[in-house]
């Protein structure tokens, strides 16, 4: 009797089981570390984000696949437990008891912040991509909508027929806007006054990125994590709707 | 019961997806537009107006918030899932428009935050 397959094969046959211990664990050291190290100062929940970020790295690395440490068969409930799904579900969880006046009082900052956000990424990634010596619309409007959010580039280049390594790109530029946002937030928070339901809203707006918003807040302060998850869950819708459209006729005025 | 809260907390994410989805429907696009914030928008009022005719239950409520309480693990687990290794590999380019815009839009949170504010 082989007793690491039956193991083997019991872990990954109860995968988000497993997945529940695997994060209790990374969630329980680094806490650890947050009081042992910095004696509480560092956030326990921002050093185990960070964790699960040097994580994927490693199982990148050890598998070559695209969904990091998931990709190891013992651990791919992990992949089950922090997908959209379960992701989503949680996040409309922590709206409960959120006061209705807060958000009326926040809605139209809410909205032009929203706006403004991927209006300003998209610029930013396309004065990128021409900064680069890309020289056609679609590639400048892929990569630009890379900016947004790593959903926005792909559907995008999709909707235009970009190259796939434009394509690929775009994703890139995504992923690093995601993961800066999930480790910088608690840093730069109090610099920027993000202290309170209606900043969180209006942050929630600019950065869109729903990862990075939800994994940001709840290291800086969970109670702020409703209102900025409520904003950044229409950003990429907007990305989706203005980058292959309005944002693209205007790149190309100029990049025919 | 437990299963109240949890259902009625399903229950508003289902409506918000469909609701998201028939928006992109609407407008053209092969996207959900806001579902889960319509889903949020959804349960805050359900909350607000159930909580002024009949109260949940404390057991019902219960089952809302495990999810919210279990929020923080899940982030860790969508961390760990990442595709941390693309994303380095986008090299200078990708560094620059994701790094650049996350920048500029950490400044503008304080500057919109004075719109409309009495």
């Amino acid at each position: 009797m082989n007793y690491f397959e039956l193991l083997e094969s019991v872990l990954s046959k109860n995968g988000l089981i497993t997945a529940f211990v695997f994060v209790g664990c990374v969630v329980w050291i680094s806490y650890y570390l947050s009081e042992k190290l910095s004696k509480g100062r560092f956030h326990g929940s921002a050093i185990a984000i960070m964790l699960g970020l040097l994580l994927a790295y490693v199982g990148g690395l050890l598998t070559g696949g695209s969904s990091g440490i998931a990709d190891i068969t013992l651990l791919s409930g992990v992949g089950l437990l922090g997908g959209a799904m379960f992701r989503d579900f949680a996040i409309v969880a922590t709206a409960y008891g959120v006061k209705l006046e807060e958000l009326k009082k926040a809605g139209k900052a809410g909205v032009v912040s929203l706006f403004l956000g991927v209006g300003l990424s998209f610029f930013v990634g396309a004065a990128t991509a021409i900064l680069f010596g890309y020289t056609d619309a679609v590639s400048i409007t892929t990569i630009g909508a890379g900016a947004v959010t790593y959903i926005v580039g792909p559907v995008t280049g999709t909707a235009l027929n970009a190259e796939s390594d434009v394509v690929a790109l775009s994703v890139a530029a995504g992923l690093i806007k995601s993961m800066l946002v999930m480790i910088a937030t608690p840093f730069v928070a109090k610099y920027i006054g993000l202290d309170n339901p209606r900043s969180a809203m209006i942050f929630g707006g600019l950065m869109g990125t729903t990862s990075g918003v939800a994994a940001g807040l709840a290291a800086t302060d969970p109670k702020l994590v409703p209102y900025g998850a409520m904003t950044a869950t229409f950003y990429t819708g907007i990305g989706c709707l203005l980058a292959p459209s309005i944002l693209y006729l205007l790149v190309s005025v100029v990049y025919a | 019961m437990v299963i109240y809260g949890v259902a009625l907390l399903a229950f508003c994410m289902l409506i918000g997806i469909i609701l998201g989805e028939l928006l992109g429907r609407l407008i053209g696009i092969e996207a959900n537009i806001g579902g889960i914030g319509i889903a949020m928008i959804l349960l805050v009022i359900l909350s607000n107006y159930l909580k002024k005719s009949f109260r949940l239950g404390d057991v019902t409520e219960q089952g809302i918030h495990f999810w919210s309480a279990i929020y923080i693990p899940i982030v860790v687990a969508m961390a760990a899932k990442q595709n941390v290794i693309a994303a380095i590999d986008g090299g200078l380019i990708a560094v620059f428009a994701g790094g650049i815009s996350v920048v500029l839009s950490f400044l503008l949170v304080p500057l919109i935050s004075r719109i409309g504010k009495s």
